[in-house]
């Protein structure tokens, strides 16, 4: 595992570093990558199934957003809600795609947690990125052997979340906020057979920023037999999801 | 300390009563009998000419159907049960025994004669072909001198074993304790001699409950209205047979007796405990008050919760209207309309430290310097919907938990809804944002959605029933599209849903406080 996190810093300082000189060269010297992410390792390929607590553990993670630090609901969907990047609510992106929110060049990083959550703060941090007042955006594509009616997809976040399921937006959870095992649980849904892709936009303030994220089946149990298969290798055009 | 009088005031009374008290319908009898569900109903028998029948669908609505002794041959008594005792019927008891029922009574003569009779049954509607009442017999006796008065029977199974016990007595004498044979609701041991287990009351009974044995029994007199000091107590053993010890240590043979249900409010004289377990971890406790005075003064069946608190029984209390705020006890976070909340006198920062007067400083060196006076303190109102709600969107919201803060969005008033129906004990119940009409529903798809109004429609009207632990499982009347009870249930810290109750999860309790 360490060198899996060696390795992972040395993925994101080089990431980093280049991002920056495409981007702040001429205005500035890129900050360089702190690292390594200790609870973060670059994405498999093989495809990864949720921790024996259900806990989906491979994401696609955009670099943080800069956003003005407001928490409310109102404040939280405006802000969500704004248009960033083309695509932003449909795109299934690949490790290292990058967009352009205004002057500024975000890479997507496919990442695998060792724990039952995504620490953002481990993340932004050991890519020397802003931690507080940003918006992260979350992809990941959960692939389910049949048509399970009656999950929920349960969610915490430090601090506000807005989730989507299949371009459906499913939960919100509002104000400043620590991660709570299953803290916004969405109305019952359906996971389709094949790929379902989850969406997640956390908005930090402050501090530790982290979510983690599972679905339940109808009895409040993790839903088993369903794995994360994220096309981590390919390069080029981003997929789009079809709702 | 004698009953010769009740069956005279029932007949006066019964079928006066109108209103909505705490049962409705017609709910007035003396010395009911354990309430029994059969067949979806709910009946229940009491002291009177020819045993007095009533039967209710909810449990809360009530009315005479008839009397026992109309279905049983020669419309009283056998003859071997008025040889013994007289030809009165008072105060029966009730037990299912497979595909029958045994009911007790007591069939009293000149005081303290009196033998207690059984009477069994295949059904207890009185619509049904096959009811009719045949005679047992005797089961026990008094003699009119012995220390004993054998009225008032009550009946336990032991869920330990299957076994069947009878006690029954008044004041004169004993409380008595014989075991019965399951199969034929006689006495198994005849030869052998009653167990005296308690002194100085009446209306007994036991309940098992977590490896104990509880005798319930009434002390007190009787049958003088708002004169009546009828209230009930009890002890408890670790054997069906005694000695059935007070919370003091005190035993009931003895005048023990830890009080479980006294005079209240409106109600004076609780007596004739009988449990009603409706599973799931909810019971109740029906009795009668001698005198409610909501209702003239005279006699009424009321069905209440049963808590159970350090080992010993509580009479819970039927939940009653008000604002509330409603806590998970899972998650503790309040239900709320999900809209964005508003801090109660409004956005602001914790202010100085040290409370009102105290420097701002906080250890800075040199002489103190003059401050200014400190701005009085004054109270900040409490927040209602009036305040807050100008943003609030005019159809439906949905709902969801949060912590609570003591805002509009968080009150909920909790109301009693005339001819909506109910269940054992309670009307169902409209659950509205405090200040508004805006109204908590069940949804088709068992969520939770609060509706701009109230219109009286099941998937509006709340069951609240209080736990045995104290604690609240609220259920909706009906949930479009859903064929069985779902309860209002923490899915999650934010996230409440509609789902299955569970006796064994925390996510269907609710903690219902004043707000």
């Amino acid at each position: 595992m360490k060198t899996g996190r060696n390795a992972f810093l040395t993925l994101l300082a080089t990431v980093a570093i280049l991002s920056g000189s495409v981007l702040l060269g001429a205005r500035q010297q890129p900050a360089a990558a702190r690292g390594p992410a200790p609870s973060l390792v670059p994405a498999g390929s093989a495809p990864k199934a949720p921790d024996a607590a259900g806990f989906l553990q491979r994401w696609l993670i955009l670099e943080p957003i800069r956003v003005a630090p407001q928490l409310t609901d109102t404040a939280v969907q405006a802000v969500v809600k704004k248009e960033y990047f083309p695509n932003q609510f449909t795109v299934i992106p690949h490790d290292g795609d990058k967009v352009s929110v205004g002057d500024e060049s975000l890479s997507w990083h496919a990442v695998d947690t060792i724990a039952y959550n995504v620490n953002l703060f481990h993340f932004a941090y050991a890519l020397n990125k802003p931690t507080s007042n940003v918006l992260f955006w979350a992809v990941t594509v959960v692939e389910s052997p049949r048509e399970i009616p009656n999950v929920r997809l349960a969610i915490g976040s430090n601090a506000a979340s807005i989730w989507w399921l299949n371009g459906q937006e499913v939960i919100g959870i509002y104000n400043d906020r620590q991660t709570v095992i299953d803290d916004g649980v969405s109305k019952r849904l359906t996971l389709k057979k094949g790929p379902n892709v989850v969406r997640a936009a956390i908005v930090n303030a402050g501090g530790a920023t982290d979510f983690c994220a599972r679905f339940l089946d109808g009895d409040d149990n993790p839903v088993k037999g369903i794995v994360v298969k994220l096309d981590t290798n390919a390069k080029g055009a981003p997929a789009q999801e079809h709702r | 300390m004698s009953k010769f009088r009740c069956g005279v005031a029932i007949a006066v009374w019964l079928g006066l009563l109108t209103g909505a008290f705490a049962l409705d319908g017609a709910p007035g009898m003396h010395d009911p009998s354990t309430v029994i569900l059969a067949d979806g109903k709910f009946y229940v028998y009491a002291t009177g000419n020819g045993l007095p029948a009533f039967v209710s669908d909810d449990g809360w609505t009530w009315r005479r159907a008839g009397s026992v002794m109309q279905a049983v041959p020669g419309g009283r008594p056998g003859p071997d049960v008025i040889a013994r005792g007289g030809n009165n019927s008072w105060a029966p008891d009730i037990i299912r025994a497979g595909d029958r029922y045994f009911l007790y009574y007591a069939a009293p003569g000149p005081q303290p004669k009196a033998a207690i009779g059984l009477l069994i049954g295949k059904t207890l509607d009185p619509a049904s072909p096959d009811y009719k009442w045949e005679d047992g017999g005797p089961i026990v006796w008094s003699d009119g001198v012995e220390d004993s008065n054998a009225i008032d029977p009550g009946v336990l199974r032991d869920p330990t074993n299957g076994s069947l016990w009878l006690t029954y007595g008044s004041y004169f004498g004993y409380i008595r304790l014989v075991e019965l044979d399951p199969k034929t609701g006689k006495r198994l041991h005849p030869e052998r001699k009653p167990v005296n287990i308690a002194i100085n009351s009446e209306a007994s009974v036991m309940i098992f409950h977590d490896g104990w044995y509880y005798l319930l029994v009434t002390h007190g007199s009787c049958c003088a209205g708002g004169n009546s000091s009828y209230n009930i107590r009890m002890g408890r053993s670790k054997k069906v047979t005694g000695p059935f010890l007070d919370n003091m240590g005190v035993d009931m043979i003895e005048g023990g007796g830890k009080l479980f249900a006294g005079s209240n409010g409106r109600h004076i004289g609780p007596g004739h405990f009988g449990l009603l377990d409706l599973g799931d971890g909810v019971q109740k406790f029906s009795c009668h008050y001698e005198s409610d005075l909501d209702r003239g003064g005279v006699s009424v069946l009321d069905i209440r919760p049963l808590l159970w608190r350090d080992g010993w029984p509580v009479a819970g209390d039927n939940f009653t209207a008000g604002t509330y705020e409603i806590q998970s006890v899972r998650t503790g976070t309040a239900l709320e309309m999900a809209v964005q909340g508003v801090p109660v006198g409004g956005a602001r920062g914790r202010g100085g430290r040290g409370g009102a007067g105290a420097p701002g400083g906080r250890g800075e060196p040199g002489a103190p310097q003059p401050q200014p006076p400190p701005p009085p303190v004054t109270p900040i109102a409490a927040q209602d919907a009036a305040q807050v709600s100008a943003n609030w969107p005019s159809g439906p919201v949905d709902v969801r938990m949060a912590p609570y803060m003591v805002q509009a969005q968080q009150k909920w008033t909790i109301t009693p809804v005339t001819d909506g129906g109910g269940y054992p004990g309670s009307p169902f119940f409209k659950i509205t944002i405090a200040g508004t009409e805006r109204a908590l529903a069940a949804t088709p798809e068992s969520e939770l959605v609060v509706l701009p109004a109230f219109t009286g429609a099941p998937e509006q009207l709340w069951r609240i029933d209080q736990l045995t632990d104290g604690t609240y499982r609220v259920m909706p009347k009906a949930v479009p599209n859903s064929t069985g009870p779902l309860a209002l249930s923490a899915v999650g810290s934010s996230s409440p849903t509609l789902a299955k109750f569970r006796a064994d999860s925390d996510r269907q309790r609710w903690l219902i406080v004043t707000p």
